[in-house]
């Protein structure tokens, strides 16, 4: 399969090259997914799905144009390839854009779960109605609204004008369960996720309880009174906070004057109890691959560490605007759209204390288990936020009522600056990009309730 | 132009339903889309792409069996229909002979985009930018995008429907970033519709100035003040709050699985006399528009609440069946990639009787909430967040200062509740509305509407 996409991608570039490109990439894609909803005890959607497409970013020396196409026939390459050429034409010049100077692929191990392949329909379906099932058992659950199993498997190719060409298979599943748990003016709901290489690495009833648990903690939550307290986040608010902190660390953003990072670089920005790090070579990261979205060689990038901001993410374009080098983090979404900085898999260094220690360590406060609204509710300028919130209060150490119609607010930078600690109980959590996860103890913000 | 062979879709469906099913259907589609971006000064990103491919759904009981492919070929067409054919029972037949698909009622398209040269959008977009860097010496940053898109779909199902519709959308966003003393500010200003480049003739830089002026005024803003308060909600993007905190929990599926809070509530008074709702695929032009849903149902205005009763819920096939009623034309799907879900239009409230003045006039301390950056709603319980993203304080009846930092959080129930006037100045303004992993054009849309006590939380001592 690698093979024939590596050969689409090489002809795709040839295409533009014979178009009048003076360079080109081409990056083909193809494969099959999956996904079963079920609802109570029976399928309610059974996805089966099978796709591939060809995306061409053609170069007129310091222009470029993006175009892409579902035909991997020899004509649809050309016509890909001949219209990222035209698109090219209206652009205006960057001098500091084109192919990067250096190509290669890093050693990450087994993208590919042959489970994916080899799990029967049926068996996944099995899977779902177990979360399903898992999810029901518990006594507070009213009802279980969502449940969704999905895999991909897949490969995807790189070529460009300068010789480059490789390709990779990689495959994921996932599945969540949201639940609801008491009835009326106390419903609440709540999340349970899982998610690997394939379906084998799933436990349908953890993820099924963890859904239950979540609501059955929440129900009858009330909105409190307004107080400054100490804030713990759990490891899916977490995730969601520190993957927007991931976003504002591309060098594009920075460079385009988006970023409130922009001049940090090298300063302490937080406290050293947060080490976060960016790795697309991790085995079970989702977001891995020997090559990002350009060709260039993933790795270990340590981004945080002794509370200093080590370096911004770079491709090879912001990498030459800033006499850089890139650091291997054009990342690439689909085959619809041209490559773009960001984060790969952002990963938490885990602490050492358990979720019951930060709360205890916490006295009294609020334990945030959900957050909504975060990308519109941040500033990105100045980092202030006021985003909606629920969880629970911390009273004397210990989980009490649960809380609903809050905003916590404050801003990014004080917010790093106040994590007190980091919980050991690290998960892979597939909010704001491919985050690996862990409870955040925060000393103070801002919670407004009534 | 035709997509698909309607003998071929016949076959397609018949092998879909040979192990039973009671609705088979076949979806093929077109899509083409341009765009191009302008940032710092310069337009960059031009994109330019074609996606053909068709998708195959059986409708059993309570279960659907989808699958799709790229591309029109016949082979896999029928490979798909074969991997569809899951349903178990008895082998159905269709039954009748489907007829070549035939258009709904199509929008009006004057200028078809993809026949404007791409160097008279990249002069737009520069005519844009000029415009609002002319605004004030504030002004730091302006970004630029214009999209459009066509998308031509046919739709067969055994139930004899063959239908077609050709969509063409264009879209122009800008957003200008004001800076004075360490400040910062943005404002952003959308203009499109289900219409052609003749939306972007006439003075399209009229997007670019109001943005930049709402950036430059936000300059002055002071901290959000706290608490409940009466709160006066813009026209056109104002209606996000309506969208997210009553139009989600009126789709059926929602309903169906008891996960609305509008759920057995129909009939009932749900908001005041003076407040009446539409959603409306029908509407000439409008972002939200197309001539027939993405199942072949022709688009419609339905009623959801008519002087604040609750009269309808949204459906698709699939819903409408279980309840034994008519689809109202809200079977919608991003592409041929996905399942059709109910989904809203252009959904608004119906325009009353009071001018936008008067609404604040009434209003001695309050929130004048023009535009919102986004927010969240638990359908389930109806709870919402909204970031107030251009927000004026109101004093004595009069708007006096701009505010930055609001939120509005409260629950769609009983923000219903508490409207108490309705202007008659209704805009659809031009939203992204993504649900079940799929994002559709969105019409969202009012006229001024004031909310009695909503919570304000701002970041005002």
């Amino acid at each position: 399969m690698s093979a024939d996409l590596e050969a689409a991608a090489r002809r795709a570039v040839e295409a533009a090259i014979a178009a009048g490109a003076s360079d080109a990439e081409g990056y083909a894609e193809e494969g099959v997914e999956r996904e079963i909803r079920v609802y109570g005890g029976a399928v309610e959607s059974l996805t089966d799905a099978a796709s591939r497409g060809v995306g061409v970013r053609a170069f007129l020396d310091a222009r470029s144009g993006y175009a892409y196409g579902t035909d991997l026939s020899d004509s649809g390459l050309g016509d890909v390839g001949a219209a990222a050429t035209e698109a090219a034409r209206v652009a205006d010049p960057d001098e500091h854009d084109g192919l990067p100077e250096e190509t290669g692929a890093a050693a990450v191990g087994d993208l590919r779960s042959r489970e994916v392949d080899r799990f029967t329909t049926e068996r996944k379906v099995e899977l779902a109605l177990r979360a399903e099932r898992a999810a029901r058992a518990h006594p507070s659950v009213s009802q279980v609204e969502q449940v969704v199993y999905a895999d991909v498997d897949g490969a995807r190719a790189l070529a460009n004008s300068h010789g480059f060409a490789s390709s990779f298979e990689s495959s994921a599943a996932w599945a969540y369960v949201s639940a609801f748990a008491g009835e009326g003016s106390d419903l609440m709901t709540g999340l349970g996720l899982g998610l690997g290489r394939g379906p084998e690495a799933l436990d349908p009833d953890a993820i099924g309880t963890e859904a239950a648990a979540r609501a059955a903690s929440l129900a009858g939550a009330r909105q409190p009174s307004s107080r400054r307290c100490p804030v713990v986040l759990d490891a899916l608010v977490s995730a969601s906070f520190l993957g927007f902190i991931g976003g504002m660390l591309s060098a594009d953003a920075v460079q385009r004057g988006r970023s409130l990072f922009a001049d940090r670089e090298g300063e302490e920005i937080a406290t050293a109890e947060l080490r976060l790090a960016d790795d697309a070579t991790l085995t079970d990261g989702l977001s891995s691959s020997p090559f990002d979205g350009e060709g260039v060689a993933r790795r270990r990038l340590p981004l945080l560490e002794d509370g200093r901001l080590l370096t911004f993410l770079f491709d090879s374009r912001t990498a030459r605007r800033a006499g850089r080098s890139s650091t291997g983090s054009a990342e690439r979404s689909s085959y619809r759209s041209p490559p773009s900085v960001g984060t790969s898999n952002l990963v938490a260094e885990p602490g050492h204390a358990t979720l019951e220690e930060l709360v205890a360590e916490a006295g009294d406060g609020l334990l945030v288990t959900d957050v909504a609204g975060l990308h519109s509710g941040v500033n990105p300028v100045s980092g202030t936020f006021s985003v909606g919130a629920t969880g629970r209060l911390i009273e004397g150490g210990e989980l009490a009522a649960p809380v609903r119609e809050i905003t916590i607010a404050s801003d990014l930078v004080s917010m790093l600056k106040s994590v007190a600690a980091v919980g050991s109980e690290a998960r892979w959590v597939p909010f704001g990009g491919s985050v690996r996860a862990a409870p955040l103890l925060l000393r103070e913000m801002a919670v407004s309730g009534s | 132009m035709t997509l698909l062979d309607p003998a071929l879709a016949q076959r397609a469906i018949e092998r879909a339903l040979r192990r039973g099913g009671e609705l088979a259907e076949v979806y093929a589609e077109d899509r083409r889309g341009f765009g191009l971006t302008l940032d710092d000064r310069r337009v960059e990103r031009p994109q330019s792409g074609r996606e053909l491919g068709a998708s195959v759904r059986v409708v059993s009981g309570e279960s659907s069996y989808f699958g799709h492919v790229d591309g029109l070929a016949e082979e896999d067409l029928m490979r798909v229909a074969d991997s569809v054919a899951q349903a178990a029972g008895a082998p159905a037949s269709p039954g009748v002979r489907l007829e070549p698909a035939s258009g709904g009622s199509r929008h009006p398209v004057e200028l078809a985009p993809e026949d404007v040269d791409a160097a008279r959008k990249a002069e737009l977009l520069r005519s844009c930018d000029e415009t609002a860097r002319s605004a004030g010496a504030e002004v730091a940053q302006v970004s630029v995008g214009y999209v459009e898109g066509r998308r031509v779909v046919e739709v067969y199902n055994s139930d004899g429907v063959a239908a077609a519709d050709d969509r063409t959308r264009v879209r122009l966003a800008v957003q200008v970033v004001a800076r004075r003393d360490g400040v910062v500010e943005t404002g952003s200003e959308t203009r499109g519709g289900h219409a052609g480049f003749e939306l972007l003739v006439e003075h399209p830089e009229e997007v670019a100035a109001k943005a930049a002026r709402t950036a430059v005024a936000l300059l002055d803003a002071r901290p959000a003040p706290s608490g409940p308060m009466p709160v006066v909600v813009g026209n056109a993007f104002g209606g996000v709050l309506l969208h997210e905190a009553v139009g989600h929990g009126l789709e059926a599926d929602a309903v169906q699985k008891s996960a609305s809070v509008y759920a057995g509530k129909l009939g009932e008074a749900v908001a005041p006399e003076l407040v009446t709702a539409y959603d409306d695929g029908s509407r000439p032009g409008a972002w939200g528009s197309e001539g027939i849903d993405d199942e072949g149902t022709p688009t419609q205005r339905t009623t959801i609440i008519e002087e604040g009763r609750l009269t309808s819920y949204l459906y698709d096939l699939v819903r409408a069946r279980k309840d034994g009623v008519a689809s109202t034309g809200n079977g919608r799907r991003e592409s041929f990639r996905h399942l059709p879900v109910p989904r809203m239009t252009n959904t608004f409230f119906a325009p009353g009787e009071a001018t936008p003045e008067e609404l604040i006039e009434g209003v001695e301390r309050g929130l004048y909430a023009v535009s919102f950056g986004g927010g969240q709603v638990e359908p389930a319980t109806g709870d919402f967040v909204f970031g107030v993203s251009e927000g004026y304080l109101i004093e004595g009846g009069r708007v006096t200062a701009p505010v930055r930092g609001a939120t509005l959080i409260g629950n769609g129930l009983e923000a219903l509740r508490a409207v108490d006037g309705i202007a008659g100045d209704l805009e659809i303004g031009t939203g992204y509305c993504g649900k079940a992993g799929q994002r559709v054009a969105a019409g969202v849309g009012q006229p001024h509407v004031r909310i009695g006590a909503l919570t304000v939380g701002g970041t005002a001592a």
